[in-house]
């Protein structure tokens, strides 16, 4: 154990484990990769902070990427928006740091302490990546989100920060009261009826009241607290014309609460109150079940989520922190290193070099010259910029996408089976009560009244109202595993009805993993070599790529290095001098240059020939297109140019399926047309340039290759890595609206035979006592086995 | 006889109890965070010797 541990040691950086360079920085007989690096350890050691490094081996992030800036943070206007809480003496703030990913995290970060005084105490939640700080006033926050960022943690602020709300937990927390409470009541009302199922002998009759009473008490708790929620929510459906599920559960509610009271007072019989509180129970559970939530993901991101709060804007040559929704037109503002461009502007300074991959799922970089339009959402990967802004950021190209009305519709979820079935049911039962109450005024009106509340008592869906919830919560949990995470539970049904398919290019289809190179032209081993060392050196996208392509270990340092940002590099390596780079930094003809992708290669003055980057589909994706062809109809949308067409025609055969060149509004209005053909259609995006298409959708699924990366918003999202698994993820779907049907069946058969009993008047309590819990236990077994074993048969477990 | 009124008032009362525990628990924010406490009980306050196994 303690020899695996040193070999770990010495070739890996001892804060982040990125292997190490020629000449490793030394510090008490650690290595470190970078002045960053060796920086955050100086910083933890001299605070005697270093079990850190005990807890976990290589538990940092590297430090290569530095330089922060957090000037807007002293803005009152911005940092009043960020904080929870403040007053005199003290400040309380939230902050989201992504790359919480060990317990030295949590443990570093609950010791901030330690390092400066004022900050009073730090609490991580390690699922959701939070860390909420409480620190003196007398430390600004600039400088608690500096000491963050100085130690390795920088916490993700965005705009979406600012207005994020907690509605949601505090909903759930209320939900899980009524829970309680219902329970709490189920338990003890059964306790109390028991000895009423059993028979009392005489000498235990005096009981029968008391215990009676004391029903009713549990009872009250129930219905008004617990239950309240089926009530209104029957009100207000009835009010639109909409007869749903929950209709004739505060119909059954009500009517037991009723004629328990009845009984009780009157001292005819025990009641129903055991039967109620275990119904609403139950169906809390199953609405509970139904809010399956995911606490790393988010569904709702846009594209302030991922825009900065503040940017720099130049007056008269200061430096100041505007917000964006401040940034005028016509503002100057300067966009550095790693920075994004927040608002559609024209490059007046610098040599810009865009990375548009959030946006287009892209991911090499565009080069942008003075005096070009640059678009909102790429980030700058070159030397600091300045740009001129020319439309305010929420009328910008991209951003403005978010002003469709689409985004300002709730999608309906109305057609969900169980939402049509209970209409048909609820119209059934009405009439069955009505018949069979007419029937006995007829011939023994005594009887009347207590069939007619019989029925509405036993024909409570109570299972019914659980199929749904209990095989779509299993079918959630299934396709967890498989990392396919939806929204809710609505989802899978709404997967089940998909005819139409439509896929986003870059990002989506192509694996930005498994992008790859080939060489034109002859190279020798150790010439890649070479090509490797140099490349090694630089930061530039194509750079990194080619390097983890030829993975071939570093191997010789290189002298006088140069770069030209987005241009080339060059360098003597063992000897050679070596230069890659385009073809106009190398001083070659210009030829037939494929948008910037191929890096040209001279060593030694000589030209070799040159790497050509191309994208890889997904392997899968063969697959996935012909088991979906069989089903539904498939379309690619893609934002680039036609130069793919010819390549994807073994896929997508009918050259009306792609459409290339879509803007993200023409993108929007595609799926809007393929919707008015009535199909339902699902779409598969990546970048913010689909969230509009995913938004418009009846179905948007969010494919990313990292799950903690941003993602747009969408119903669900899918790890690229179960990309090939997408044709049985909608077979399991299907597959789960038959399980739904089928316990739907069952339940009708506890009905039924409840009602037989009810019509006749000869329902006991005993007999609901029992039927209502086991048809519910029924409902909850079948439901969570069958749905196991279609996913199994589905091959997803 | 008399005693199960007594009997029941003492355990309906004691599972109150419980209820108003669960309910103050859910308010004071323990369920929010189920996952950090359990890593969190693991840490020592201080731990001096580094290479002891």
């Amino acid at each position: 154990m303690l020899q695996v541990k040193e070999t770990v040691s010495n070739t890996l950086c001892f804060h982040c484990g990125d292997s190490l360079p020629e000449q490793p920085l030394q510090l008490d007989q650690h290595e470190f990769c970078c002045l960053g690096c060796l920086g955050v350890y100086k910083l933890l050691s001299s605070h005697n902070l270093a079990d850190y490094y005990v807890y976990n081996d290589v538990p940092g992030q590297t430090q290569r990427s530095e330089k922060f800036h957090f000037d807007y943070l002293n803005e009152p206007e911005i940092a009043g928006k960020l904080v929870d809480y403040t007053d005199q003496n003290i400040t309380i703030i939230t902050l989201y740091i992504p790359v919480i990913h060990c317990s030295s995290c949590i443990w570093l970060l609950e010791s901030l302490g330690k390092i400066n005084t004022d900050i009073l105490s730090s609490r991580v939640d390690f699922l959701k990546k939070q860390v909420s700080i409480t620190f003196k006033n007398t430390l600004s926050l600039k400088d608690v989100v500096e000491l963050l960022a100085n130690i390795g943690y920088e916490p993700s602020i965005s705009l979406q920060d600012v207005v994020k709300g907690q509605r949601t937990e505090k909903a759930d927390r209320k939900l899980i009261g009524k829970i309680a409470v219902a329970g709490f009541c189920f338990g003890n009302t059964m306790l109390l009826s028991f000895p009423e199922y059993f028979g009392l002998s005489g000498v235990e009759a005096e009981f029968r009241n008391f215990f009676g009473y004391l029903n009713l008490a549990f009872s009250i708790p129930v219905v008004f607290y617990s239950g309240r929620d089926y009530f209104s929510s029957a009100w207000h459906n009835l009010r639109n014309g909409i007869l749903n599920l929950d209709f004739p559960l505060a119909l059954g509610i009500l009517v037991m609460f009723m004629r328990s009271i009845a009984e009780i007072l009157t001292q005819t019989g025990a009641g129903f109150v055991d039967t109620l509180c275990g119904l609403v129970f139950f169906l809390l559970i199953g609405k509970w079940m139904q809010q399956h939530t995911y606490h790393h993901l988010s569904f709702e991101r846009d594209y302030r989520s991922y825009f900065p709060v503040a940017v720099t804007v130049l007056e008269n040559d200061r430096e100041k922190p505007v917000s964006l929704e401040q940034l005028n037109k016509g503002d100057r503002i300067l966009i550095r290193s790693n920075e994004i461009i927040p608002a559609d502007s024209i490059l007046l300074k610098g040599s810009a070099q865009v990375d548009f991959s959030f946006v287009t799922g892209e991911s090499l970089p565009v080069e942008k010259v003075l005096g070009e339009i640059v678009y909102a959402g790429g980030r700058q990967l070159g030397g600091a910029i300045e740009l001129e802004v020319l439309k305010p950021v929420s009328q910008s190209y991209l951003t403005k996408l978010w002003n469709n009305e689409t985004f300002s519709i709730e999608k309906d979820t109305i057609g969900t089976f169980s939402g049509k079935a209970s209409k048909y049911f609820s119209i059934v039962l009405l009439l069955i009560a009505a018949v069979s109450a007419a029937y006995w005024l007829f011939f023994d009106s005594s009887k009347a009244l207590p069939a007619f509340s019989a029925v509405l008592i036993i024909a409570c869906p109570c299972a019914l109202a659980l199929s749904s919830p209990f095989t779509l919560a299993a079918v959630l949990s299934i396709f967890d595993k498989n990392k396919f995470y939806l929204k809710n539970t609505s989802v899978v049904e709404e997967l089940a009805r998909i005819d139409a398919v439509v896929f986003d290019k870059t990002g989506t289809i192509s694996n930005p993993e498994a992008a790859g190179f080939a060489f034109e032209g002859a190279i020798s081993v150790e010439q890649r070599q070479l090509v490797n060392d140099l490349a090694r050196n630089s930061g530039h996208p194509l750079s990194r790529e080619l390097v983890k392509w030829l993975n071939l270990p570093a191997k010789f340092a290189v002298d006088q290095y140069r770069e030209m940002v987005g241009r080339g590099l060059m360098g003597s390596v063992n000897g050679h001098g070596v230069k890659i780079g385009s073809r106009s930094f190398l001083g070659l003809p210009a030829g037939n240059t494929d948008g910037g992708s191929q890096v040209h290669v001279v060593i030694d003055d000589m030209y070799l020939g040159n790497f050509q980057f191309r994208q890889k589909w997904r392997p899968s994706l063969a697959a996935v297109v012909s088991k979906l062809q069989k089903s539904a109809s498939l379309y690619l949308l893609s934002g680039d140019q036609e130069h793919d067409r010819q390549s994807l025609s073994i896929f997508f055969y009918d050259a009306g399926q792609m459409h290339f060149k879509q803007s993200p509004q023409e993108k929007l209005d595609f799926i809007k047309k393929l919707q008015h053909t009535g199909k339902k259609t699902l779409m598969f995006g990546d970048g913010l340039n689909d969230a509009g298409a995913l938004k418009q959708s009846d179905l948007g699924i969010a494919v990313t290759d990292d799950i903690n990366n941003f993602s747009p918003g969408c119903e669900a999202i899918l790890d690229g890595a179960s990309f090939g698994k997408i044709p049985a993820f909608i077979r399991q779907a299907k597959d789960a609206v038959k399980v739904i049907h089928m316990s739907f069946a069952i339940s009708l058969v506890y009905n039924i035979v409840g009602l037989s009993f009810a019509v006749q008047g000869l329902l006991s309590p005993l007999v609901a006592a029992v039927l209502m819990p086991a048809s519910t236990v029924t409902i909850i077994l079948f439901t969570s086995v069958a749905a196991r074993l279609y996913a199994r048969k589905n091959q997803l477990l | 006889m008399n005693m199960i009124f007594l009997l029941i008032g003492i355990s309906i009362l004691l599972a109150l109890i419980f209820l108003v525990a669960f309910f103050w628990a859910s308010k004071s924010g323990q369920h929010d965070d189920t996952y950090t406490p359990s890593i969190r009980i693991l840490f020592d306050d201080e731990i001096k010797n580094t290479d002891e196994n």
